[in-house]
């Protein structure tokens, strides 16, 4: 009854058991070695939906790739394939 | 020494089939004269741009993959400032992982053709 349910261990704030899942660099992983700045749906993976660069914390992505991928969605905005600044771009 | 170089360029959209023909033709000829070589072309035809361009939504590109000597290029990029049907360009030296891909996506894109 009541005295049962009271006789469990109660925390104030639950304790975190969550499993967090290892990020990784999907070009290393992938053997990805040149990101094409015409490829602007893929490109679109990396962006937010102002259309600005999500940071490698969220992405999981090598500097050595973040680089990469910033030139070319760089690249992409000269040509007019992806949007300088926008709103809901998905 | 020949650089493997691409190239892509919109013109406006108020030009007509024959004029974008012809302007195509004066960057293809362009390049060859001045001891380019074209290796791979690609017409994207109207496109939609991301954000407007004077005044212009839409605009047609066009890619040229080519050889050639370092020179050309400022050359080839002075011929589009001048050019008043060029709104927008960008020319790209491909290293040796850019050109796999680029032969990869040529790959890819004659087998399209053929299916």
């Amino acid at each position: 009854m009541a005295i049962g349910s009271k006789s469990e261990i109660r925390y104030l704030t639950p304790p975190t058991v969550e499993v967090k899942k290892k990020k990784y660099c999907r070009f290393k992983k992938a053997g990805i070695k040149y990101i094409d700045y015409k490829d602007a749906e893929f490109l679109k993976k990396f962006l937010n939906e102002q259309g600005k660069i999500l940071p490698r914390r969220l992405t999981g992505t090598s500097l050595k790739f973040q680089k990469k991928v910033a030139q070319a969605v760089k690249r992409a905005r000269h040509l007019a394939l992806l949007p300088y600044v926008t709103d809901l771009m998905k | 020494m020949l650089n493997h170089y691409e190239t892509v360029f919109i013109a406006t959209p108020v030009l007509s089939d024959v004029q974008i023909k012809e302007a195509v033709k004066k960057y293809r000829d362009f390049i060859t004269d001045n001891g380019g070589e074209i290796v791979h072309e690609e017409d994207w035809g109207l496109k939609k741009l991301a954000y407007p361009i004077q005044k212009k939504t839409t605009g047609f590109y066009y890619l040229i993959e080519f050889m050639a000597a370092p020179e050309l290029i400022a050359k080839l990029e002075l011929q589009y400032r001048r050019d008043e049907r060029i709104i927008r360009f960008l020319t790209f030296a491909l290293d040796k992982h850019a050109a796999a891909y680029a032969q990869k996506r040529r790959a890819n894109k004659s087998k399209a053709k053929e299916a």
